[in-house]
């Protein structure tokens, strides 16, 4: 069972990536639950994590968000690295946050960075997915995390 | 900002992140700071050190290869008066306390915005 406090230092270290990175804050949409692992946009950052828990959390993402963070960000450099390198960069606040939340108790990985919308997502069967939408401005990612 | 006038300062950028490494490459606009190289890795880094001698460093630690902190140690121990500003999205303490031990002289957390990049370089430059 994941706690709120738990879910809310993920989706916080989202939301803190757009709101100053891109100087404009994210929104959340209704978070849902699911069983197995939801589809994924052509750009994901994963986090593998044991310890306390075990599973995976992942920011996935449209090109087309990616495009207008980037410009926001003053990036003019629009190819697919720098579009991983990105997705990767969420992944990595994300981690962040986490590992200053919960300290020793988590053992949380390197992000990775998947491409396509039928990559391999190294979920563990059986686990269900909480969903949460991430919006901003015209365009929607999904923060998945899928815990023991 | 307030820098040290007069001087001039080399500036050597390490992240394993394109988009960060442009990043502080179009917010390092003070006046007598040069930038001499940027690397991917610790392992690139110590190379264009050992090159291009900097005074002030921007080290990620997550980084392939070699990490932020073993080459902060390898950098001081090159260059004990080298100035190193940590910029890394690893947000707890006890990851900003070993860098600090191993001789970084500042730390900024990733996400950042212009202004607290500017401010954390011209307080290494003081």
């Amino acid at each position: 069972m994941l706690y709120e406090q738990e879910l809310k230092t993920f989706v916080e270290g989202t939301t803190n990536f757009f709101e100053v990175a891109a100087q404009q804050p994210a929104t959340i949409g209704s978070p849902y639950l699911m069983e197995g692992p939801p589809s994924v946009h052509e750009y994901t950052g994963v986090i593998n994590i044991s310890g306390k828990r075990e599973g995976v959390v992942y920011f996935t993402a449209p090109k087309a968000m990616l495009t207008v963070l980037l410009m926001k960000m003053q990036e003019n450099d629009f190819s697919h690295e720098t579009m991983r390198d990105l997705v990767g960069e969420v992944a990595n606040t994300i981690s962040g946050n986490a590992r200053r939340d919960f300290g020793r108790d988590f053992v949380i990985s390197v992000p990775s960075v998947l491409t396509g919308e039928r990559p391999q997502m190294p979920q563990k069967p059986g686990l269900r997915s909480f969903i949460i939408p991430i919006n901003w401005r015209s365009h929607s990612a999904k923060l998945v995390v899928s815990l023991t | 900002m307030n820098v040290r006038p007069g001087r001039s300062f080399k500036l050597l950028i390490v992240d394993d992140s394109n988009i960060m490494r442009r990043r502080i490459e179009r917010s390092q606009q003070f006046e007598g700071l040069e930038l001499v190289g940027t690397a991917g890795n610790g392992v690139e880094a110590l190379e264009l050190f050992r090159q291009t001698d900097p005074d002030v460093v921007t080290m990620d630690l997550t980084m392939p290869r070699m990490d932020g902190i073993e080459c902060i140690a390898k950098l001081v121990a090159l260059k004990p008066a080298v100035r190193i500003l940590v910029i890394s999205a690893l947000a707890d303490k006890a990851t900003a306390v070993e860098a600090m031990e191993k001789g970084a002289n500042g730390f900024l957390n990733k996400p950042f915005t212009d202004r607290q990049l500017n401010e954390a370089i011209a307080e290494l430059m003081r």
